[in-house]
């Protein structure tokens, strides 16, 4: 054929690598899907391209995830809203196949496509796609159906809709865990959009089915569906009906079960109200902040503050600390973990006096857990507690800690520390900083790890917008270029990148009077790795210091960087001359 | 278990049914032909099995396809049928390959330790198959055979399936990539850019044809360094999205849809590896209960395990093993003892075990002891020196039952496997010779002396009767020995692996 208009023959390209032997060139073909249904108009798009990619259902999976995606969007491409059921078939087929991320993606775009259909469209078309999956033959299409329920409900006249509530509760009975599991997942959403009434009866009998299940995975999913039901339930219905199937599942014999409950408790609790919650919950939460499982009470440990906030001061005083207080001495690190992350959110429920007398204690034990995780975790919340009493009470206990932590013999404990110090310098104040960390903050950069030196920097930086460029021209600028005469090349290198990222702070008259100096003296060194971090640093200030100085004094240094005998510094000093000569024209 | 208390079942005949890779007479075994593993899946329709050379073959059956019936009957898995069950090749694939491991200086072996099949879907078979290290997900499947016919671009422009030159793109001037484009003309097709509002006419789709199909075998994931050991078991979960793993020490839990994370569920290790006395020989989930997996131990015991009590198994819900009896401890004790391989019956109440001498069936709901013991070689106790010394001491046997529990196999020397009946007052009780006449009884003719007994087997009383057995058990060939057999689910028909060939029979 003739390909004459010479902006054609991309797209011809693009269509014919629709069926390539690389997968790649296929990818990128059907990436580009809508531009080829463009280029085909509408009608031939509904006509030959859709049925084309249905035909097109036995390509790899990336193809056809790709193809699902796709699909999602492509009612602008077939016509409109009108036409939005060609798209149904090549999506169908979608559904079936085996990997579960292409009948997700699929079942998504199905979802999306059928909330814009019009609704004689969805009866006509949509319904019976739905229940032809929940009808397929192999497992594969009925978990995709039960994820269309949904959609296909709200428009469908009487009779289809009592069919199709029918249909859901096979599913639920389905003989293959994996419909069920999908069944459970989705039964939320397909209640959200039932009638009140048959919500009572139908749902609420499936879903005591499932909470039944032999299998510990389905029965797992519908802790969630509990959460899910009890929001569209009235409140006493709720409470009669799905209040006690969350108290037999906090008891659950699965551990696993009980977990879901742990981890979906404030959920839960939402969905029941307040009131069931202080009367009914508070024991079955107690019982799992004190499961036999360590999972369990990792999960109970870290709602600890979202729960407490349900109840009021003296029922989380009577019921919850006594708990707090085991936990924190418990034989799982994670437990303790998980409990340090949240505890100082206690602090506002308990009030001051409790905080004090009882949180206080656990607080500082927690800090000095041999397990740096716990400590860190504590001191990550350290702006929760000082809003409640306040730093001074704390800051006996918490230099140790910290200092300790500073000197970890693990790198990731030194740099997730050096991470918090800004939070900790704002918490605690310029006088208590100056005192005590300023002298780590300095060791850092000298650590033998090059990550913890890069924080370290960092670090500097942040601490200078914190305090201001006075401050850190006492504290922090002296230190730092009195290591430009380390022997060693590494720190050497340290202290120019924390002059590149201190300069933008400082401003141009203490970087022009101060730092640039002492880098325009570094880049007479030996070594040329810290010649060419020179002219990287240089480039960087340039739009820092005044044009006048760039001439006086960048750019005599980097003309003679750019003359080095080393390769790399030559590249980079003329990389920076350039950027000299761009910042000019601008 | 009607039949139970019913009277006497009258023993099977078995029959040879089907040899695959029969060694012609003088023929030597490749190392690597050597069958490592057999499988039937959940239908009986398909047989896998492994090889010491890493290769996976799968069988299909031929006896039943016009009774195809719907598939949705077919996932459940429940007809029978009254020819006996028949098998042809379906195809093979090379499933692990040796590898090297550089950090432990170890050599990884090809050879497929085990053999599990998965949840069937869309016509496609799913299984699993494992080496010493690493299991994969395999896919089988058939594809079209796709041909374009008919495409947009000239064949003149179009080299093979790829572009050599470009003309409209005047903005590259270098050469394009083999195939197709750079990434600067993909984007000269930018979104806005305007077509006529009925499309280009010109522009057409390729056309593919496509007549034959060719089955494919596709490794979906490779669940790997998860096992510091050597994976002795794999095992699906009854929930159909989990499977376990076990090495020597320990037991893995994995998602088959997630190969780069995995739970360990059992820990055996010692804290000192001095004080290891006990290791996991092989591991079991129960057929129904999601919660419940079995394994067994170097000390012939086996531990039942409620995955639903606590994250890391430690404890176990019940503890079966048999006690010694007084006075007859031995250097060889406690190898001996050793279980070799365990099997859940189909309802998932009985458990089958086999140690060097024994199978020995129990009730999950008895744990003082077997509900029966089958005697497999008994008459090898007074050699246990000289298996000791040749190592076939060491041999592990697999055993099975069949898909009503009624009878069990298992494996032994010379290419014999025996078969017990186990329901009460059953005698059952037969040695079969994997060859084309596995049931031909000892006929006392002085005319075939020399082959002795290698190759005849008889009938043997339960209970090992020795001298019924073997008044020259020297003669018994501990080179040729039957490791790895597998009952049909729903059958009375056994597969089992002579060296490098696979017999199948039926009754």
């Amino acid at each position: 054929m003739s390909m004459g208009d010479e902006p054609l023959y991309p797209i011809a390209v693009l269509i014919d690598e629709l069926k390539n032997d690389d997968i790649q060139l296929r990818l990128n073909s059907i990436r580009r899907l809508s531009t080829i249904a463009r280029a085909l108009g509408e009608e031939r798009t509904r006509k030959e391209l859709i049925p084309f990619l249905s035909e097109n259902n036995d390509d790899d999976d990336e193809v056809l995830l790709a193809m699902a995606e796709e699909l999602g969007v492509f009612i602008t491409y077939v016509g409109g809203v009108e036409y939005a059921s060609v798209l149904l078939p090549p999506l169908e087929t979608l559904c079936t196949v085996e990997e579960t991320c292409v009948r997700e993606k699929a079942v998504e775009s199905l979802c999306r496509i059928g909330s814009q259909m019009k609704e004689s469209d969805l009866v006509d078309f949509f319904v019976p796609l739905v229940k032809r999956l929940a009808g397929g033959e192999w497992f594969t299409a009925r978990v995709s159906a039960c994820g269309l329920f949904h959609i296909a409900y709200p428009s469908a006249p009487e009779a289809v809709k009592a069919e199709l509530r029918s249909v859901y509760s096979q599913l639920c009975q389905d003989d293959m865990p994996m419909v069920r599991r999908s069944a459970a997942t989705n039964l939320g959403k397909f209640a959200a959009t039932m009638e009140a009434s048959h919500l009572k009866t139908d749902i609420m009998q499936i879903f005591e089915d499932l909470t039944q299940d032999d299998q510990d995975s389905v029965r797992l999913l519908a802790v969630e569906g509990c959460a899910a039901l009890g929001k569209l339930l009235q409140p006493q219905d709720t409470v009669a009906h799905i209040l006690p199937v969350i108290v037999n599942f906090s008891q659950d014999k699965s551990w696993r079960v009980r977990y879901m409950v742990a981890n979906q408790l404030y959920e839960l609790c939402e969905a029941v109200g307040a009131e069931p919650t202080k009367s009914e919950l508070v024991p079955a939460y107690v019982r799992l902040l004190r499961d036999n499982e360590a999972e369990v009470r990792i999960a109970a440990a870290g709602k600890v503050t979202k729960f407490s906030r349900i109840l009021n001061s003296e029922l989380a005083i009577q019921h919850i600390l006594p708990c707090v207080k085991e936990l924190s001495s418990d034989s799982s690190q994670h437990v303790r973990s998980a409990l340090a992350s949240v505890i100082m959110g206690m602090a506002p429920v308990l009030g001051k006096e409790a905080t004090i007398e009882q949180l206080l204690p656990i607080f500082l034990s927690l800090l000095k857990d041999e397990f740096p995780d716990v400590r860190l975790n504590i001191i990550s919340k350290l702006d929760q507690v000082n809003q409640v009493i306040g730093i001074d009470l704390l800051s006996q206990s918490l230099l140790p800690a910290i200092v300790e932590l500073a000197e970890d013999r693990h790198w990731r404990v030194r740099l997730a520390i050096i991470e918090y110090i800004p939070l900790l310098a704002s918490q605690l104040g310029v006088g208590f900083f100056d005192e005590k960390l300023g002298a780590l903050c300095m060791k850092w950069l000298q650590d033998k790890v090059y990550s913890i030196r890069d924080a370290a920097a960092n670090n500097l930086k942040r601490l200078a917008e914190e305090f201001g460029p006075d401050w850190a021209m006492q504290h922090i600028v002296p230190q730092v270029l009195d290591m430009v005469n380390n022997p060693h090349y590494l720190h050497r290198m340290t202290v120019l990148r924390a002059i590149s990222l201190l300069a933008p702070v400082m401003g141009s008259e203490i970087t022009c009077s101060k730092l640039l100096p002492v880098v325009v003296n570094v880049a007479k060194d030996r070594v040329p790795n810290i010649k060419f971090n020179v002219a990287k640093v240089l480039q960087s200030l340039i739009p820092i210091v005044d044009h006048t100085v760039v001439e006086s004094t960048i750019r005599p240094c980097l003309v003679e960087l750019s003359e080095d005998p080393d390769v790399d510094v030559r590249y980079f000093a003329n990389q920076a001359l350039q950027a000299i000569g761009n910042s000019m024209t601008n | 278990m009607s039949e139970m208390n019913g009277g006497e079942v009258s023993p099977l005949e078995w029959k040879f049914s089907q040899v695959f890779g029969e060694r012609t007479a003088g023929e030597e075994v490749q190392e690597v032909d050597i069958i490592s593993a057999i499988e039937f899946d959940k239908s009986g329709d398909h047989l896998a099995t492994g090889d010491r050379g890493g290769r996976v073959v799968l069988f299909e059956r031929t006896d039943n396809k016009e009774h195809g019936g719907n598939r949705r009957e077919l996932e459940k898995t429940d007809y029978a049928l009254n020819r006996h069950p028949e098998f042809r090749y379906k195809t093979e694939f090379q499933s692990h390959e040796p590898e090297f491991d550089y950090l432990k200086s170890l050599e990884i072996e090809e050879k497929i330790n085990k053999i599990r099949w998965c949840q069937t879907a869309n016509g496609a078979l799913f299984l699993l198959s494992t080496n010493d290290k690493t299991i994969k997900y395999w896919k089988v499947q058939e594809k079209k055979i796709k041909k374009v016919a008919e495409m947009s671009m000239e064949p003149s422009k179009a080299t093979g399936n790829g572009i050599v030159a470009t003309p409209s793109v005047t903005s590259t001037p270098k050469p394009h990539l083999t195939n197709g484009f750079t990434d600067k003309s993909y984007t000269s097709l930018s979104n806005d850019l305007l077509f006529p509002p009925g499309g280009i006419p010109s522009l057409r789709l390729p056309v593919v044809t496509s007549n034959e199909t060719n089955l494919v075998a596709r490794c979906r994931r490779v669940y790997a360094h998860a096992h510091d050991y050597h994976i002795n078991s794999i095992s699906n979960n009854s929930d159909g999205e989990t499977f376990i793993s076990a090495d020597d020490l320990r037991i893995n839990l994995w998602n088959l849809e997630i190969s780069n994370q995995s739970f360990n569920i059992v820990d055996v290790k010692p804290t000192n590896m001095e004080d290891l006395t006990e290791v996991i020989t092989s591991a079991e989930f129960h057929p129904t209960h999601c919660h419940t997996l079995a394994y067994s131990s170097s000390k012939g015991s086996i531990r039942l395990i409620d995955l639903r009590q606590s994250a890391l198994c430690d404890k176990h819900s019940k503890l079966f093993e048999e006690p010694e009896a007084p006075g007859s401890r031995s250097f060889f004790t406690e190898i001996i003892a050793s279980i070799s391989d365990i099997k859940f019956g189909r309802e998932g109440r009985y458990l089958l075990s086999r140690d060097y001498m024994t199978l020995k069936l129990w009730d999950i709901n008895m744990d003082s002891g077997p509900v029966s013991t089958f005697q497999v070689h008994e008459y090898l106790r007074p050699k246990l020196c000289d298996l000791y010394e040749n190592d076939s001491i060491f041999d592990k046997f697999e055993c099975c039952l069949s898909g009503d529990s009624q009878r069990v196999a298992t494996g032994s020397y010379s290419n014999l496997f025996r078969v017990f009946g186990c329901q009460s007052g059953s005698t059952e009780a037969t040695t079969l010779e994997a060859s084309k006449n596995p049931m031909r009884r000892q006929v006392q003719t002085p005319s075939r002396p020399s082959r002795s007994l290698s190759s005849i087997t008889r009938a043997v009383r339960r209970g090992g009767d020795s001298t019924s057995v073997d008044a020259n058990g020297n003669s018994f060939d501990f080179t040729t020995k039957l490791l790895h057999l597998a009952w049909h689910p729903t059958e009375n028909s056994i597969a089992c692996a002579a060296a490098n060939s696979l017999y199948m029979y039926y009754a």
